[in-house]
């Protein structure tokens, strides 16, 4: 087990001398990711917050993007994903990804519909 | 007879036991059960706050007007302290996949320290988060509660928030702690307000300069403040009481399933977390103590390790959640 650790990221164009420099990489590649998050959270950049795609502004979808990156790295490489086989991998991301954006997007959307009876409705409490 | 014996070919031994198509043992495997489960459970809670949220769009708190405090600095600090709190956990990750790493190479006296500075990350990030909750708790400016349990807070012209406590004008009056030995219901009531709501509506009408700004957001995303007119009657008409803080009924800082939600997500990862704290405190003991050298493998230090970098990684989602989003 020691010796057959994956040691490239990025698509293998990143590959790391041992298993203890890779992790040191993560850790910085995950700390960029939240400086950055950060920054844009407190700046909130104008052209960021204006516009909306599906009911977000760009800069939440930013933030969500940089999360599941986030999200990827530790469970890649801290969490060994990457030296798992293909079947164990997949049984967990896959089934926890689809069951978790199917309960999104029914909650979300039913979010938006209450309130839109709630603002916009005739009768209200008629769902 | 022997013809009608199904009998497993010889050749093709997948279905003859002993096959691992997975590559892994019953405990990493039934860590990964729980994780992708308890996964599910996080992503069942977000998702309700979502709900929430989108169903109040417009009057949701900012998180940035909640969460601006940094231990022993007074000021206004949106969020550095809550990326401080992440990168304690991010870095406490690290220590425990180096921990991993060294149980690997059977390096027990490496595997001590990393375990040791892990558990350290993990008590001051529990530390943190009580200190986060109390100062929620607590409250800042606080606010007037309305009829329709609506929130009125108050701003100079140039929208900085001002305290209850800033314009409120004393009234001398008698006033008796309810007490659980008299009246019928044995009810004591709470610790009450620091001003009452009349003290800070005779306060408010004094001083000509504060408005009221309510929790609707306009379409900027800021909320909405009222004319100095439209400011006193709705503090005649709609005020009915004073919020200083949070709690599970009331919130100073807008409606109060903000913080019932922050309450129950928060406290629900820092119980994992404090639960992670526990498990490796017990590998800790167990790892000075030669167990795992004797079994041969620090197997244990990785499975206590999923768990710990699950708990990291829920909390990089309720940080963009709440803090962010």
């Amino acid at each position: 087990m020691a010796q057959d650790h994956n040691l490239a990221i990025f698509r293998g164009k990143l590959k790391f001398k041992s298993n203890v420099s890779k992790i040191w990489g993560v850790f910085i590649l995950l700390s960029i990711i939240t400086i950055v998050e950060v920054f844009l959270g407190i700046t909130k950049p104008a052209f960021l917050t204006e516009h909306h795609l599906f009911a977000l502004k760009y800069l939440n979808w930013i933030f969500i993007g940089l999360t599941i990156v986030k999200a990827y790295y530790i469970t890649w490489d801290f969490m060994h994903m990457r030296d798992e086989k293909m079947g164990l991998r997949r049984s967990v991301v896959w089934t926890a990804g689809f069951l978790i954006i199917y309960l999104l997007f029914i909650l979300l959307v039913e979010g938006d519909y209450v309130f839109e009876v709630y603002k916009n409705g005739y009768v209200k409490f008629d769902f | 007879m022997d013809d009608t014996v199904a009998k497993p070919s010889t050749d093709n031994k997948t279905w003859d036991g002993n096959n691992k198509p997975l590559n892994a043992s019953y405990g990493k495997m039934m860590m990964w059960f729980f994780i992708v489960s308890d996964a599910l459970t996080f992503s069942g809670f977000l998702g309700a706050y979502g709900f929430s949220r989108y169903k109040f769009i417009d009057s949701w708190p900012i998180a940035d007007e909640v969460f601006t405090h940094i231990p022993f600095i007074h000021g206004n600090f949106p969020m550095y302290y809550v990326a401080f709190m992440t990168f304690v956990l991010i870095f406490s990750s690290v220590t425990m996949v180096l921990a991993v790493d060294a149980g690997h190479h059977m390096k027990k006296n490496k595997v001590i320290v990393y375990l040791f500075l892990t558990i350290i990350g993990g008590a001051i990030f529990v530390g943190s988060q009580a200190w986060e909750w109390g100062t929620f708790i607590k409250g800042n400016y606080g606010a007037v509660e309305t009829k329709g349990g609506k929130i009125l807070q108050f701003v100079k012209a140039d929208g900085s928030r001002v305290a209850l406590g800033d314009f409120a004008v004393p009234i001398h009056s008698e006033r008796i702690q309810q007490e659980s030995n008299n009246g019928i219901w044995y009810q004591s009531e709470g610790a009450g307000t620091s001003v009452s709501l009349a003290e800070v509506t005779k306060g408010f009408l004094a001083d000509e300069s504060i408005l009221i700004r309510t929790q609707y957001l306009d379409e900027n995303g800021h909320r909405t403040v009222l004319s100095r007119a439209e400011s006193v009657a709705k503090l005649k008409t709609d005020g009915t009481g004073i919020v200083e803080g949070a709690n599970l009924k009331h919130n100073e800082y807008g409606t109060p399933l903000f913080a019932d939600f922050f309450f129950f997500i928060t406290g629900f990862h820092g119980f994992h977390v404090f639960s992670g704290i526990i498990f490796n405190i017990i590998v800790f003991f167990n790892v000075i103590i030669g167990t795992y050298e004797r079994r041969g493998s620090y197997e244990m230090v990785e499975k206590v390790g999923l768990y710990w970098h699950f708990v990291d990684l829920v909390w990089v989602f309720v940080f963009t959640v709440f803090y962010l989003i």
